[in-house]
């Protein structure tokens, strides 16, 4: 139970799970899509915090220094990020069609929607 | 907007917001930066004159036609240094072939690979941008 | 050992924002809050020695998703998301899920250790060898672009695809046809 060590993993985790439970537990589309914003954001820093070495600076070679973060997190969560606000912009794109669509983007009542055509069809 | 201090700050700020890009841009080999900083900056730069200026005046400057040939170039540059090296005898995305000292070929690979990742990102971002403002105004159906 | 400590204050501040965020029902305030969220976030990352990473976060989270939000949200034109019954169930979930998690980092490397796997393999490689194979000095940029091209490729290509699944879904006519 190494608290010193371990804190940023827990910090990132506590974030992740605020984000998974926006998901699951809230109703709202666009209230759903910044949780899973925040979702992937918590990702960046459980990533990013295994490269820091006390002591180091950032991965670019300069005059004088020994001890450089490792560089490799860092490509990965560059990509992760675009990646990220691309998905965001789709989701976005899609609650905008579904409001046009439905006049609503509570969750529940766009289920109820579907119900509704449903069984008027099955009459 | 009639607000005159926003017009003069606009004025102001965004020739320096677009300068500052383009240093991001060329010194990501010295210091922090690259093609998708580059790209995100010189789009949020166009979208602060949008919202300054208004959507139809921003559409003049930077047109849909550009924006949408931006979101193609990019991705066909990058994928041509790629076909480059081929042509000029290495592999897919080699670039020590692109030059007579493979160094100097890494240099201008990277270049361009840059350049074309920073068309992409600020054509991508900046057409989505078009799209989200300019729907609400024009609405042809009833609701 | 202040290194730790101030991604630690980080870390509890973006903490607080994630909670009212979840508990704040205000739309905007939702948006709002997430601006804050990555400004922090970005201020964490370069607190973690990332300036790259930090630039980008500021400024794609910060500035392009806010101001997507913002236009997405007029569109929408709803302002208050409804309340929620209180049910006990997801909160369990995320608890459990949240604790075995956890359990699984105990096996991690701790913050700042120097002989964690993570950096002996390839990395030493990259910081020694990037400078005279590629002559730029900024190791990220250089793999980025040039030891691991095709992933970088690859991203370029994903967000082409997100641009133009955007206009597929928003684009309009011109003329006055129904839409489907």
């Amino acid at each position: 139970m190494n608290v010193a060590g371990h804190f940023a993993y827990w910090g990132a985790i506590f974030l992740m799970m605020a984000g998974l439970y926006i998901v699951i537990a809230r109703n709202n589309l666009v209230k759903k899509l910044v949780g899973l914003a925040m979702f992937q954001t918590s990702v960046y820093i459980l990533y990013v915090a295994p490269g820091k070495l006390s002591g180091g600076t950032s991965p670019i070679i300069a005059e004088g220094v020994t001890v450089y973060s490792n560089p490799l997190p860092h490509v990965l969560i560059l990509t992760a990020i675009v990646v990220g606000v691309a998905t965001l912009a789709l989701g976005l794109a899609l609650v905008v069609r579904i409001r046009e669509a439905y006049d609503t983007i509570e969750e529940d009542e766009i289920l109820q929607a579907d119900a509704e055509v449903e069984r008027k069809q099955a009459e | 907007m009639n607000d005159i201090v926003l017009r003069v700050v606009g004025k102001l700020l965004i020739p320096f917001a677009i300068l500052f890009a383009l240093y991001v841009q060329f010194h990501g080999d010295f210091g922090p930066g690259g093609g998708f900083q580059a790209g995100v900056i010189v789009a949020a730069a166009v979208v602060f004159y949008a919202l300054i200026y208004g959507l139809p005046e921003a559409r003049r400057v930077v047109p849909d036609r550009v924006v949408e040939a931006m979101v193609a170039l990019g991705v066909l540059l990058y994928a041509g240094v790629g076909v480059a090296g081929i042509v000029l005898g290495g592999n897919y995305l080699d670039y020590f072939v692109l030059h007579a000292n493979p160094v100097e070929g890494q240099h201008r690979g990277i270049f361009w690979v840059e350049a074309g990742v920073a068309i992409t990102v600020s054509g991508v971002m900046l057409k989505i941008f078009y799209l989200f403002a300019g729907r609400g105004h024009d609405e042809p159906r009833a609701p | 050992m202040i290194d730790a400590l101030i991604v630690a204050a980080l870390l509890a501040m973006m903490a607080a924002i994630a909670v009212a965020i979840v508990r704040q029902r205000n739309l905007f305030g939702v948006i709002v809050l997430f601006g804050a969220y990555s400004f922090l976030m970005a201020t964490t990352l370069a607190a973690l020695d990332a300036p790259d990473v930090a630039m980008t976060e500021a400024a794609v989270g910060a500035g392009i998703s806010t101001v997507l939000m913002l236009g997405a949200l007029h569109l929408v034109k709803t302002m208050e998301a409804k309340p929620v019954e209180g049910a006990i169930g997801p909160l369990v979930v995320v608890i459990l899920v949240g604790v075995l998690v956890v359990y699984g980092t105990l096996g991690l490397p701790s913050f700042s250790d120097p002989q964690s796997p993570i950096h002996r393999h390839v990395a030493p490689r990259y910081l020694e060898e990037g400078l005279k194979e590629t002559g730029v000095p900024n190791i990220v940029t250089a793999v980025l672009a040039s030891y691991r091209g095709y992933d970088t490729l690859g991203e370029t290509t994903v967000v082409f695809t997100a641009g133009i699944g955007v206009i597929a879904l928003l684009r309009r006519r011109r003329r006055q046809e129904p839409e489907r």
